[in-house]
């Protein structure tokens, strides 16, 4: 493969964070919660040429006022890369801007209510103690690769209606649009073409084999003329509920086990007082949000008083967002009981995560389960966590020792 | 003695977090695309208000009034 870009230089380290920010910078990928708050000192806004120019707002407001404006900012590109080729596949409604968002967001909705998820939470508990039926004996394993990534891999292969085996090649297909993809166009285009022939031949078969799950749901749609959704937009749209219902929920329950196993204290109360696992579910949603997003800037504008010029991108990090100080009081603090807590971790404005409620049924019922079979764990100081680049965060290795062990 | 509390839900802002619904399933209610709105007329039962205000403090866009009557 001469043309391949897939020997793309590596960044230059950053010595200069305000004014050269990189968020595949390895101390930002292991830590960049400093990194946050030095910006946030900086700027309400602030720049790099990286990424052919790219902007980030590093306040609450600024994220919030950029999210809320979709005229100035696009989303037609949701991913911050070293590269901006013309737009081949779009992911409706994650890439789409009024007015075509509502539309295409509102065939989406119904099957991701809380009531709908109730129906799905019997599923994502067995598929919970299979998982640690599979390890627990051992008294030790690496809770990324054994457990958090699974969950939502077959929680969403269920909703599909594709094989939860395949689990490995969505996997695949995910590191290299979210991750590699980002300095490696080859690699991203590779995967979002075998993505989509996997689910143009799972459509195909629908055809003539009509199932009860998500993609038919899609097939079956009508927009507001009575027309079928093209083909595209169906594959599109398929592809976002891969793509989006994966890494972000693996990342989301690996944080929160990761500080549980750090934090005795925490552990022993939500065993001890159950009832406040759905807040503590959205301070740990807060503190490690998982996900970061991307606009494109359209026209010129301001933000928060700062200047915002188009040609350039926007890092959306919801994750800084929430951890502003001006927004939340001891804002580097997991308080697990918080009681006024506006976070942004599923983004806020029109584009608000779509699975969100899915998102909290999984991580409410993965850190449940765990706790009950489980109740004693900690790090295993001979291991190394490890966290994933980019665009979502969370462990990717995540060594962890319990019961004997512990 | 506290006036009674009411609550009103933003159509224009609400994104459907469905916040206020997991805080105060009393008070509020979804819509088929998750969007919340309040019970009956938005009357806060005796006893609830405290979940009122919860809700309102938890809705990331700022959707929901409390007024008191």
């Amino acid at each position: 493969m001469s043309d391949s870009a897939s020997i793309m230089p590596e960044h230059p380290p950053v010595t200069d964070w305000v004014n050269d920010f990189d968020h595949t910078d390895p101390t930002w990928t292991e830590n960049p919660f400093p990194i946050w708050e030095k910006l946030r000192e900086a700027s309400p806004v602030v720049h790099t040429e990286r990424f052919l120019g790219c902007y980030m707002p590093t306040t609450y407001q600024a994220v919030k006022e950029i999210s809320y404006d979709t005229d100035h900012f696009s989303s037609r590109r949701v991913i911050v890369r070293d590269v901006r080729p013309e737009i081949t596949a779009r992911a409706p409604p994650i890439t789409s801007d009024p007015p075509e968002h509502k539309p295409a967001k509102q065939l989406l909705l119904p099957p991701f209510t809380p009531d709908a998820m109730k129906k799905l939470e019997p599923r994502v508990r067995a598929i919970c103690n299979e998982l640690i039926d599979e390890f627990i004996a051992d008294g030790k394993c690496d809770a990324a690769a054994r457990y958090t990534k699974h969950v939502p891999v077959r929680a969403i292969a269920h909703m599909l209606g594709i094989p939860e085996k395949d689990g490995d090649l969505f996997i695949k297909w995910i590191h290299g649009i979210l991750e590699l993809g980002i300095k490696d166009d080859n690699a991203l285009m590779e995967a979002v073409r075998e993505m989509t022939g996997y689910f143009a031949g799972h459509i195909e078969h629908r055809k003539t084999n009509p199932t009860d799950d998500l993609i038919s749901t899609l097939m079956n749609a009508r927009d507001k003329d009575g027309n079928p959704l093209a083909d595209e937009h169906v594959l599109g749209s398929l592809r976002l509920l891969l793509i989006a219902g994966i890494d972000t929920t693996w990342s989301a329950i690996g944080s929160s086990l990761w500080h549980l196993a750090k934090t005795p204290a925490d552990r022993e109360r939500l065993i001890a007082e159950p009832e406040l696992m759905p807040i503590a579910v959205e301070e740990l949603l807060r503190a490690y949000s998982p996900v970061t997003m991307a606009r494109e800037v359209m026209k010129e504008t301001t933000i928060s008083g700062c200047p915002v010029k188009p040609g350039n991108m926007v890092l959306l990090s919801f994750p800084a967002a929430n951890r502003d100080p001006t927004m939340f009081t001891d804002a580097d603090k997991v308080i697990i009981d918080r009681r006024e807590n506006r976070h942004a971790a599923f983004g806020l404005g029109i584009h608000r995560c779509v699975g969100s409620n899915l998102a909290r049924m999984e991580m409410t019922v993965a850190i449940e389960e765990w706790l009950k079979r489980i109740p004693d764990f900690r790090l295993d100081p001979a291991g190394r966590v490890t966290w994933s680049e980019g665009t979502v965060r969370g462990p990717r290795q995540l060594p962890m020792l319990f019961g004997k062990a512990v | 003695m506290a006036g009674k509390l009411k609550i009103r839900v933003d159509q224009d802002k609400c994104q459907g977090h469905a916040r206020c619904k997991s805080l105060a399933p009393e008070l509020f209610d979804l819509d088929e695309f998750g969007n919340a709105h309040e019970v009956g007329d938005g009357s806060v039962p005796a006893g609830l208000e405290d979940k009122a205000w919860l809700a309102q403090s938890n809705c990331p866009e700022i959707a929901i009034e409390v007024t008191e009557e």
